[in-house]
Formats: C-alpha cells, sequence, structure tokens
C-alpha cells in the first residue's frame, strides 16, 4: 500500500528529522497509486496499475545541501539515508541561492481527495473503453481514449518544525472518435478530481457528435475571424502565459512582463479590462494542495484583476533578493466567465469559428508571448447564429495577450486540465495557413 | 498546471526549462552511477523465473526486461552550479502473450518471488484484456540470438569524469558567453546510460550497454535601449557518445556559409557559447524579413527537425493505424499510399532511411526491446513512398518476414512499443558544397539549427523556425535576418527539394527527449542530413507588438 495516513507519515518524518545532525533537514515522503487504460481502433490496447512510495531527505550544512532517496521505513534504512545524505551535503559545492527550511506555516483545509476515486478499479477502466467503444461502433465511427486515475498523499517535514500532509486524487479521460470514412473527427476532455463528476459515457457521445458534425469539411481563407474559443482551446495559450510570468524572468528583461529600459509590468492593465483571473486551492470544482513542493501555504490570490497585472511569481530566493513576500506558483487558474452559454455566444455571432481545441502548441517569440498551433478535432463555420458548416484545420500564429486583448465576450466556465476557464468569443484571431489533417 | 514527473528549473530560455524524470528513479550521489549493476549470470537466472512462470500462467510468449536506467544533470547560470541531479531507476518489465492479447506488469522487486508475482500478474491482465481484443497479436519471426551482448562504442564514459570537471567546463563556456556580452546564460549537461538486459521466450538473452550525452545552452542578450531580447541555443547535438563529443577537435570544426562555426563529432562548447553571445547581439540589429516565397538552403542543424516531424512521425506505422489517434494522432502516408507504389513523397532528389545501427547516433542499439537485430531500410526511395517504421507485431501488416528493429521502452516500468528509428536524408550522388548551393539562388534564405516547430495531428501543415538566418541575394549572403519562420505542407516541401549537398556535408543531429504514448514516454533519436534546397516556400514574418 502505497498511501500512509497522516500519522504514519508523521511518525517515520519525526524519526528522520531526529536522527539528523546537519545545521537543517527536509523530508519529503510522496506515495501514489495508479492505473490507467488506453484503447484504440475500438479495442483495449493498454491497461496497467502502478503504485510507488518514495522518501527523500535533503540535509544542509551552510549553504551546502545533500539528498538520498529511500523506499523502505525501518530504523535502519532512515538512518542510512539521513547519514548518506549528510556526507553528499558536505562534498557539494556552495549553492549561493540556498534558501534555509521555512518554520512552521498555516495551511487551509484541504478538499483534494475523493474516495470514489481512490476507490477506482480495473473494471470501472474496463467500462470507461465500453462507453467509448460500443456507441462508436453503432454510428460507424473509431474510438481511441486513455483514462488515468491516481490516488497521492505527499508529506514533508524538517528541522524547523514544520509539517504538511495531504491526499489528493484525480482522473484524467480523453477520447478521439474518428469517423470510418476518415473525413470527420471530434474530441472531448474530461479531467476531476472526484470520478462521480465524470460521465464517460456524455463525453464520448459529445466527441462522436463532433466527428460526424465534421465530415467533409470545407477550406476557408486564412486570415483573422473572430471565434468562439471551447475552454479546451484557450487552455493552452492562457497555461503558457501563467508559466510565463515569474518574477526573475522579468526583473531580468527576457519576459513578455518586462518593461523596456527596465522593470515590469506588475501593477499595469495588459489585457482586456473584463479580465480577472485568480487562484484558489479551496475552490470546490478545482481543488489543489493547499501547499507547495516547499512547504509554503498556497491562499487565493488574483493574477490579473480587471487586466492588470496584480501578481508574477517569486520563489523563496528571488523574493528575499527583492525584498518581497514570495508568491508560489499557484495550484490552479481560475478565470471568471458569465453567464452565456456556448449556445448563447453562437447565436450572438453573425459570422465566426467555433474551436473545440488547439494542439502542438509552441512558442514563435517569448518577447510577445507568440504562440503557433493548429485547431483540430472539430472546427466549424458559424453564420447567423447558428453552426452552418464543419471547416478545415487552421494553422494560427497568435498570442495570449493580443488574444485577451480582442475579448468580445466571456461565457460559462468549463473546468479543463484543473483550472476553470470560460468559453471566449474573441475577434480577429490571427490564421495563417490551412491544414489537409482531418 | 499540472507538471508531474518534472523538475521545474526556472531561467533556462525565457520560460521554465522542465527535466523529465521518471517517476521510479531515485537520487543517488555521482560515484554511485559507476557501481557495477547486477552480474549477468544472476540477471539471467532471474529472467528464466520470469520466462517459466509466464509459460506456467498461460503465455504462449513472453519477454522480460531487467533495466538500470542512471542519469545525470548538471545544470548552471552564469557563475553558479543551480544543480546537479543524479538518478539512478532499477526494475523490470515483463510482456506476455496470452489468449492473443498483450499484457504487460513491472516491478522494481528485483527477486525471484517479485518477478514471478509480476509475471503471473502481466498474464492476467492479458486474458481479462482478451475479453475485449479484436485483433489477435501476430508477430512475425524473430531469431534466437542466444547469449550476446553490446555497448555504445564510447571512448570515455561521461560518469567516470569527475562533475567538478564538467561544472567547470559549462562555467567555462558561461564565462565566454558573458565575456562576449551576453546578458545571461544558461548551460546544461545531460548524460544517460541505459543498462539493459532483454530475455523473451524465443531463446534470446541480450545484454546491452548504452550511452548518450548533450551538452547544451541557452544565451541571452537584451538590448536595454529597446528593451528587446534575443537568445540562441548551443550548436551542439545529443548524441549517442561518451564524453569524448566535448573534447573539440579542431579537425570536427566546420565553417558554413555566413561564417557560421559548427561541429561535427566533436564540440566545442566555450567557442560556441562565445559565438553565440556575438551572434545574438547581431540578430538584435538584424532585417526582418519580408514575407513571402523563398528559396530556402537548410543547414543539417536545422533540417533534422522538419525531417523527424515531416517524415520520421507519419512514417510510423502504429500512427498510420491509429494506435496514437487520441495524442499524437494519426498520418497522412496511409496504407493505400504505400500499396500505390507511385506515392511521390518527394522529387525524386528525396531519399530517406531508418536505420538503428549508425555509430554516433542516438537510436543505435545492436538489439530492440524486443530482442530484434536491428538494421537499415528504406523508406522514401527516389521520391516514392516504400515502407514505414514497424516491429513484430506489426510488420506482418506489410507483408514482412521480419520486424524494422526498432522497439523501445523508455523504462523498465514502460511497455515497450514502435518507436522512431534514426530517420535520416541520405546525401546527393552529385558532388556539391553547401557554398556552390547558395551560389546557385536568387532569392533565399538560409537557415542553420532548428528552432520553433509545429505540425498538425496527420503531419501535412508544419511551421519552422531556426536560429540564425541569412538572406540569399543572387547568390551570395547577404546578411542576417530576423522573425523568419516558414510554413508548408509536407508532400508539397518535399516534392519542392531540388538539391541535396554530397556527403562530405551529412551529419547529424537529433531529439534527446522525443515524446510519444499515452501514459507519455520518451526516446532518443537522431536525424542525418547533408545540407538541401528547398523552393519557393512560404515564409511569414513573426514579429508582433503587445504594447
Amino acid at each position: 500500500m502505497a498511501i500512509f495516513s497522516k500519522d504514519e507519515a508523521k511518525t517515520i518524518l519525526q524519526k528522520v528529522i531526529s536522527l539528523s545532525k546537519a545545521d537543517a533537514c527536509e523530508a519529503n515522503l510522496n506515495g501514489s497509486n495508479g492505473g490507467n487504460i488506453r484503447y484504440a481502433r475500438n479495442t483495449v490496447s493498454t491497461a496497467g496499475e502502478n503504485s510507488d512510495v518514495t522518501l527523500v531527505v535533503q540535509s544542509s550544512f551552510g549553504k551546502k545541501s545533500g539528498t538520498a532517496t529511500v523506499n523502505e521505513f525501518d530504523d535502519a534504512s532512515l538512518e542510512k539515508a539521513v547519514r548518506r545524505s549528510e556526507e553528499l551535503a558536505q562534498l557539494a559545492p556552495e549553492n549561493p541561492e540556498f534558501m534555509e527550511p521555512l518554520g512552521p506555516q498555516e495551511y487551509g483545509e484541504s478538499k483534494t481527495y475523493s474516495e470514489a476515486t481512490a476507490n477506482i478499479d480495473p473494471e470501472y477502466r474496463a467500462q470507461t473503453a465500453a462507453n467509448s467503444i460500443k456507441p462508436a461502433a453503432e454510428k460507424d465511427v473509431t474510438a481511441a481514449g486513455f483514462l488515468e486515475d491516481s490516488h497521492n498523499f505527499a508529506a514533508m517535514h524538517n528541522s524547523k518544525g514544520l509539517f504538511a500532509y495531504n491526499q489528493s486524487t484525480n482522473v484524467d479521460f480523453t477520447v478521439t472518435m474518428r469517423t470510418n470514412d476518415g473525413t470527420g473527427s471530434g474530441w472531448v476532455t474530461r479531467d476531476f478530481n472526484d470520478v462521480s463528476k465524470l460521465d464517460t459515457a456524455e463525453a464520448s457521445k459529445i466527441a462522436i457528435d463532433k466527428a460526424l458534425m465534421s465530415r467533409n469539411a470545407k477550406a476557408i481563407e486564412p486570415g483573422k475571424y473572430t471565434v468562439i474559443l471551447e475552454p479546451a482551446a484557450s487552455i493552452g495559450l492562457l497555461q503558457n502565459m501563467f508559466f510565463n510570468m515569474g518574477a526573475r524572468q522579468a526583473d531580468e528583461g527576457r519576459s513578455f512582463l518586462s518593461k523596456k529600459g527596465g522593470g515590469t509590468k506588475l501593477g499595469e492593465q495588459i489585457v482586456d479590462e473584463r479580465v480577472n483571473i485568480y487562484t484558489d486551492p479551496f475552490h470546490p470544482d478545482v481543488p489543489a494542495s493547499p501547499w507547495t513542493q516547499g512547504g509554503q501555504a498556497r491562499k487565493k490570490m488574483d493574477i490579473l484583476k480587471n487586466g492588470v497585472v496584480s501578481n508574477m511569481f517569486y520563489d523563496r530566493y528571488w523574493a528575499s533578493q527583492k525584498d518581497v513576500d514570495p508568491v508560489p506558483f499557484p495550484g490552479n487558474g481560475i478565470m471568471e466567465g458569465g453567464d452565456a452559454s456556448l449556445e448563447d455566444l453562437i447565436k450572438d455571432t453573425r459570422r465566426g469559428i467555433l474551436v473545440t481545441r488547439f494542439w502542438y502548441i509552441r512558442t514563435v517569440d517569448p518577447q510577445t508571448l507568440l504562440y503557433t498551433g493548429l485547431t483540430r478535432d472539430g472546427t466549424f463555420y458559424i453564420e447567423n447564429g447558428r453552426i452552418a458548416y464543419p471547416i478545415k484545420n487552421f494553422r494560427f500564429n497568435e498570442s495570449p495577450i493580443i488574444m485577451l486583448n480582442n475579448l468580445e465576450t466571456l461565457g460559462q466556465q468549463v473546468r479543463v486540465n484543473g483550472n476553470l476557464i470560460p468559453y471566449m468569443k474573441i475577434r480577429d484571431f490571427t490564421f495563417t495557413s490551412l491544414s489537409d489533417a482531418v | 498546471m499540472k507538471r508531474r514527473n518534472f523538475v521545474q528549473l526556472a531561467g533556462m530560455g525565457a520560460g521554465a526549462m522542465l527535466l523529465p524524470v521518471s517517476p521510479f528513479a531515485r537520487t543517488v550521489d555521482a560515484q554511485h552511477l559507476l557501481a557495477p549493476g547486477m552480474d549477468v549470470l544472476e540477471k539471467k537466472r532471474l529472467a528464466n523465473v520470469a520466462l517459466n512462470a509466464a509459460k506456467s500462467s498461460g503465455a504462449s510468449y513472453a519477454d522480460i526486461r531487467i533495466g538500470r536506467y542512471l542519469n545525470q544533470f548538471v545544470v548552471t547560470r552564469e557563475d553558479k552550479v543551480q544543480n546537479i541531479v543524479n538518478t539512478e531507476s532499477f526494475g523490470v518489465g515483463i510482456r506476455v502473450i496470452a489468449d492473443g492479447t498483450w499484457g504487460f506488469a513491472s516491478t522494481s522487486d528485483v527477486t525471484e518471488d517479485g518477478i514471478a508475482k509480476a509475471a503471473k500478474q502481466a498474464a492476467a491482465i492479458a486474458k481479462a484484456n482478451a475479453k475485449v481484443q479484436k485483433e489477435p497479436v501476430q508477430m512475425v519471426p524473430v531469431a534466437s540470438y542466444g547469449d550476446v551482448s553490446y555497448q555504445t562504442p564510447i571512448v570515455k564514459n561521461a560518469f567516470e569524469v569527475p562533475v567538478k570537471d564538467k561544472v567547470d567546463l559549462l562555467l567555462k563556456a558561461n564565462a565566454a558567453a558573458m565575456d562576449k556580452g551576453a546578458s545571461y546564460v544558461n548551460s546544461i549537461m545531460f548524460l544517460v546510460n541505459e543498462q539493459k538486459y532483454f530475455a523473451s521466450t524465443e531463446g534470446s538473452y541480450i545484454d546491452q550497454d548504452i550511452h548518450r550525452t548533450w551538452p547544451t545552452f541557452n544565451v541571452t542578450v537584451i538590448d536595454k535601449e529597446s528593451g528587446q531580447f534575443k537568445q540562441r541555443g548551443a550548436f551542439s547535438a545529443p548524441v549517442g557518445m561518451g564524453y569524448e563529443y566535448l573534447d573539440a577537435r579542431p579537425e570536427d570544426q566546420i565553417v558554413a556559409p555566413g561564417d557560421v562555426m559548427l561541429y561535427n563529432k566533436s564540440y566545442d562548447i566555450v567557442e560556441d557559447a562565445a559565438m553565440a553571445a556575438e551572434q545574438v547581439k547581431q540578430i538584435l540589429s538584424a532585417k526582418s524579413v519580408e514575407p513571402g516565397k523563398y528559396d530556402l538552403v537548410l543547414e543539417p542543424s536545422h533540417l533534422w527537425l522538419t525531417i523527424h516531424e515531416s517524415v520520421g512521425h507519419p512514417l510510423e506505422l502504429d500512427r498510420v493505424l491509429g494506435y496514437e489517434a487520441n495524442y499524437a494522432g494519426t498520418s497522412f502516408a496511409t496504407l493505400d499510399k504505400w500499396e500505390s507504389k507511385d506515392f511521390n513523397f518527394g522529387s525524386d532528389q528525396v531519399n530517406l532511411f531508418a536505420d538503428k545501427t549508425q555509430v554516433g547516433s542516438l537510436g543505435a542499439v545492436a538489439y530492440d526491446d524486443e530482442g530484434v537485430k536491428t538494421k537499415q531500410w528504406d523508406l522514401v526511395k527516389d521520391g516514392i513512398l516504400v515502407n514505414y517504421q514497424a516491429i513484430r507485431d506489426q510488420a506482418h501488416i506489410l507483408g514482412e518476414k521480419e520486424s524494422h528493429g526498432c522497439c523501445y521502452a523508455d523504462s523498465w516500468s514502460s511497455v515497450q512499443f514502435q518507436r522512431m528509428a534514426n530517420v535520416s536524408l541520405a546525401p546527393g550522388k552529385e558532388q556539391l558544397t553547401p557554398e556552390q548551393m547558395i551560389s546557385g539562388v536568387e532569392k533565399g534564405v538560409y537557415i542553420v539549427k532548428d528552432g520553433s516547430y509545429s505540425i498538425d495531428q496527420q503531419r501535412y501543415n508544419f511551421q519552422f523556425g531556426g536560429e540564425l538566418f541569412f538572406e540569399i541575394k543572387d547568390g551570395k549572403i547577404a546578411g542576417m535576418l530576423k522573425d523568419v519562420a516558414y510554413q508548408s505542407n509536407t508532400q508539397e516541401f518535399w516534392n519542392s527539394c531540388v538539391q541535396v549537398c554530397d556527403e562530405r556535408d551529412y551529419r547529424l543531429n537529433g531529439s534527446f527527449f522525443d515524446g510519444k504514448g499515452q501514459p507519455g514516454q520518451s526516446s532518443a533519436v537522431s536525424h542525418g542530413s547533408s545540407t538541401a534546397r528547398f523552393n519557393g516556400v512560404n515564409v511569414i514574418n513573426t514579429a508582433r507588438s503587445i504594447g
């Protein structure tokens, strides 16, 4: 069993810290039980389960640190790991950016665990495959999907007295449906902490419908178009923006948040004033761990407020250099939406393009956050308030900053990849070439 | 914002650099990387335990991989060591066929009991999955090789070189870049050793010791006045070599058009870092490209990635068949195109081959991860699509009697599947140097080293950037360009190939971390070519303003 209770974890970690002779010692104990099933060509291709538990001990003398790992937890093994990490620390070069362990912290109550998800078994996974394959075969469609579930725990303790513990569960599901004539493709993604919110049959049906609707797509000219982005489409660009909001990069002058002549755009408006993005580890729909890997407390916090940069992320070292409070990288991103459903947004659009998802997104220019990528698995032309016909996929070259400046309407939020993101209507989205891919 | 199985490193490039680390890897000290692994006789004894347990559980076929995977990553920036990561991962993966269906199980409990249990679990999983199996596994035959072994022909085991020497070299390269005006420099050394033992019920016991090395960096220069920053990566290649790749032998230096210094079988990281800083300063003041059609002259350090994405991936048979439909995608190169025997993948200048044996390449092994002896074979011959990359349970679809030998798993804990072989463009038959090639171009762009890349899920439409771009005007290099990317369609692009330089210009580059599959697996693969010319390709300008 790879999941230790809070008490079991505490007992082991306290033993480790009590054995330490170093200036500072920090121990992390992590374990997981996981399983997955993969299917393609309307049949199961692979399935498996795995479990693992690991203790990592880091000892430090001054600014020199050493790390040892062990997966046995008897007294002798623990002592061996502590002594080994101390020996390695003595041999290590000084790390000028070393930070002492944190003292005790206060954390909010975690909402990341669901018993239903922890209880997923091979039968549930097999049923997921059946929920996709059976309706697909009935419609002359081929299913290829993947379900992955995990139950994890994380615990840490250090010589300054900090102790943290969390259990979490997660389930990720994606399925691609392709029509057997090769001209249509649909896709859907779902992820939850609590598997009782997941309906793989309903999700599979959406992907089948999209596959059937997207058959025999027409080619239209590349150019600037009004788009309705499903959250699964915009998330790729938004996540790339979050990953680039580190304060150090900005201070060093090599970020989209760096300013000409020095300084950063913290406190400046960079996108439409209706854009509000925050993080909240305690949000019931997208709970995240209340603490970071280093033991910092995560809190509800604005990232962009009324289009203004409210926070950049500071690790503890950089915060100490800049004399500010550290701002840990968030565990989730929540973008405020509106009341409009996807249908409402379509109804309100005279001419536009509905995008299911983006694919193969890569940086073109880090200074402007210009990304390229393609639409995939369901791209439709909207005319006079309704979906008129499927269109061929496009390559885009666009920056999330330009995208969020060209905001027309915000719709309802959907959970995607651990975040809450609204449907968005955007004007002048830049498509630069056509793709023949289905 | 999930970043599972990655160690985050701020500062590499503009965003964050993520180091892929196996979830089962343990951190160890550098000395431990040199400790001998399990004795080969003991491995054979344990392998037989697995094979017997699988057979007595009803398996008609079984294989076992006993793997010890060692990594060392040395990470620095400017004058500081940021991280030194040593990891070891040791365990076994057992794959069986029972009731015509695959089953797989892995364990880090490398004892008789642990292995027998995993073998039985693999057989049980196979039988459970057999209930929904519609296509029973068909394997082409493989020879029984008995007890054999192979080692990457390295001169210097990188793990025998003291960590201090590696740190000193990286810091010296960083200092050289800073001396030449770099604002920042991040450098990193990736060193990998796979010690893997394979045995199967076909009667092979294969012991292999595989080494890979990749030193790389990223130099940033900020123009304070304009607030613009530009970057350039290292002109090294990831290689299937030992630490001798860092020997910087003068005979391996190449002066390419535009006075660009490139490297062949060994690499001078210090010289390259200094040049990078000089070149990034030039990029900052370079002319922004005028969009339009250009003849592209693509250097091997650039062309490898275009080959990888537009040739290597679409010619993987599992993609063609739909096994990767939910993630990486399918392929435009469908079986009917291959069966027609006249599908023009490219012009008659285009000969593309797959290979698992090229010395110094990332993909070179003597036997793949299902015990098949490796080889070289043609994919595109005189422009016509002639073959794919296939493994033992796929080769029958192509009417072939043996596997291509390109099965790979990134860990003992991962199930092996079809992975890309080294896929390369054969050199041109006529004597031709890059300088001679450029002298025939009226309006073109010469591109050195790979940059940004993106391609659709069936591998039609792609966009590639690069590191250095030179304008070609009336047969001459006319200065540096910036904001360049080209977009094309795979078949159109390869049909626009009008010239390939001869074998004197042939060099390998490659990908150290190529992702595929669900759950994702990483593999390393090289791609060789000589400089090649592609006429009338669409070039876009990537400059934007975000205020």
